[in-house]
């Protein structure tokens, strides 16, 4: 064994046991931030691992993605709705948690059993390596064209619905011409009507 | 184009004449480019906050520090000892774990990020093939640790202006990357090396700011914003927030964003000398000037000569912008977060598509000037 190889074994077994750990801590912490961060360690060792896979395009893409981008906004979400509230103690909380139990245990079977019947034939083609850019570009525009424009289509719908939902005025000057007078019936907030709604009635 | 100097080679030579044998002397060389890297960058950063001193004083019409060192270039060091010497103490209530990593977080990849900033043909760490994508991609991490140091000091202000750094950075992250994109597709390829080669033939005519001049400016305004820099320094914008983030810190942890801030801005100001600003080539190309002086471009002497311009050039683009950006901060006054905002999503986000556009049909239509 060389110092490559060495270097590989020694990586991979970190990552394996970093990935691992911080995949259970994911899961089983109390405190959902911590979980949240923890699910960003959970991402960056696997793009460790695609790294040692030689796929280094793929390993900045899943930092960038899913570190980046959609545990940034895990970690936005919490924090803008962290509300520090002591939950009142559920009776048979067992009762979920062995279902719960039981369901991630089914699915890991599974998986594993898809894993050890599936033949791992080991492709003798050369890695793509440094060309695996052009080769994932020329992919998506071919034969993964469908799926790469119905994901386009797909954020577009959620980009509009988030518009949609982000899209809810306050209104304060009618909210002061109510002040002199009686008080509105019920405590909710003023909404300018939207348009999208009054434009079909 | 020659190789030019083969140090890593030429390296293990000396090595192996000392009666080490190959591997041994591999393993030496390997660690050595970081560190000397790494104890670059912190100088340079350094460096850049004597300027910040020195070029508000003088924005000001004040002199400035003066009398620690020769003209006062003693005071990063005196800075960086006192934070070394303080206590390091954890204030009442914040969450310990998250609060000593979060520094930590918002450091590494910025230092990490200079792997493939070079600073010569072969000046540089790793010739990456994803090159600007890995800077972008590691860039992203960042918001991460502000909005750790936000949440873990425990105190309003400091998850205001975690909330605000995060938000600051994913609206203007877009915006860079598509501005790079445009650069990318003109040089078809993602290595920096490669783009500064694509930028050298005809001396400062094939600098890429001359074929994209809005592109130029939507990075350097998105890198600004990455930064945290003056205009866009909402995240610890000191008359709301105190310090944002960074109020509960000090001592070793504050130096960490400190460090990592000013290494932030350095990194960005190389990254726009490699995209824009042709890189270690010089306004004039040395090899056209060896041709006129009728020396062979494989003279020993001359490749010294041009490695070391190399790394003179890249350091003088990198500080020009630099200045540029202190001369900015001290001039301009800053944003609020929804005019940010909006400049972001509203202004920079479809001007840079439209370049990015533009870029592409330029390049099908004019294949020679915009890298077929």
């Amino acid at each position: 064994m060389n110092l490559a190889d060495g270097v590989q074994l020694v990586s991979f077994a970190v990552l394996a046991a970093m990935m691992l750990g911080a995949a259970l801590g994911v899961v089983l912490l109390a405190n959902i931030v911590y979980s949240a961060f923890l699910l960003g360690l959970v991402f960056v060792s696997m793009s460790g691992m695609y790294i040692l896979l030689n796929a280094g395009f793929v390993a900045a893409a899943q930092v960038l993605i899913y570190v980046g981008a959609v545990n940034v906004l895990i970690l936005f979400g919490i924090m803008l709705v962290n509300k520090r509230e002591d939950f009142a103690p559920v009776k048979n909380v067992w009762l979920g948690r062995a279902a719960t139990g039981a369901v991630c245990l089914g699915l890991f079977a599974l998986l594993g059993t898809m894993i050890l019947a599936t033949p791992w034939v080991i492709s003798i083609a050369p890695p793509a390596g440094d060309d695996a850019m052009v080769v994932i570009g020329k992919h998506f525009f071919s034969d993964f064209l469908l799926p790469f424009e119905l994901a386009s289509v797909l954020l577009l719908m959620a980009m509009i619905g988030a518009i949609v939902l982000a899209r809810r005025d306050l209104l304060p000057d009618e909210l002061a011409d109510q002040d002199g007078r009686e008080p509105p019936v019920a405590l909710k907030l003023p909404e300018r009507p939207r348009e999208l709604i009054s434009g079909k009635k | 184009m020659s190789s030019g100097i083969d140090l890593q080679g030429s390296f293990i030579q000396i090595l192996e004449g000392l009666g080490l044998p190959h591997g041994v002397a591999k393993v030496v060389w390997i660690p050595l480019p970081m560190v000397i890297i790494v104890g670059a960058v912190t100088v340079l950063a350094l460096v850049s906050t004597w300027l910040e001193r020195k070029i508000s004083a003088a924005a000001q019409q004040r002199i400035g520090p003066e009398y620690m060192g020769p003209l006062g270039m003693l005071v990063p060091v005196a800075d960086v000892v006192k934070l070394l010497f303080k206590e390091n103490m954890l204030p009442a209530k914040t969450d310990p774990w998250l609060f000593v990593l979060a520094p930590i977080l918002v450091f590494i990849p910025v230092f990490l990020s200079y792997l493939i900033v070079p600073f010569g043909q072969n000046l540089v760490i790793t010739n990456l093939s994803v090159g600007v994508f890995l800077w972008i991609s590691l860039s992203s991490i960042a918001p991460i640790g502000l909005l750790m140091a936000g949440y873990a000091s425990n105190n309003k202000y400091s998850l205001l202006g975690g909330l605000r750094a995060a938000a600051q950075s994913i609206s203007y992250e877009i915006p860079l990357a598509l501005a790079v994109l445009a650069v990318v597709m003109m040089s078809n390829s993602l290595s920096t090396i490669d783009i500064v080669a694509q930028q050298a033939d005809y001396g400062i005519l094939s600098w890429n700011v001359w074929r994209q001049p809005v592109g130029f400016l939507i990075f350097w305004i998105a890198a600004l914003a990455e930064a945290e820099r003056m205009p866009f320094d909402l995240p610890e914008a000191e008359e709301e927030l105190v310090a944002g983030y960074q109020t509960e810190y000090g001592a070793v942890r504050f130096m960490l964003f400190y460090a990592g801030s000013y290494a932030n801005l350095v990194l960005s100001c190389f990254l726009i000398a490699v995209l824009y600003l042709g890189g270690w080539e010089s306004p004039i190309p040395v090899s056209l000037l060896a041709s006129w002086l009728g020396v062979s471009e494989s003279t020993a002497w001359l490749q010294v000569i041009t490695a070391s311009l190399g790394i003179v050039m890249t350091l003088f683009k990198t500080y020009l912008m630099i200045f540029i950006a202190i001369l900015l901060r001290w001039t301009v006054p800053r944003v609020r977060i929804d005019q940010l905002l909006d400049l972001g999503w509203k202004f920079l986000l479809p001007v840079s598509l439209v370049n990015l556009l533009l870029t592409a049909g330029l390049k099908l239509a004019f294949p020679v000037a915009f890298g077929g």
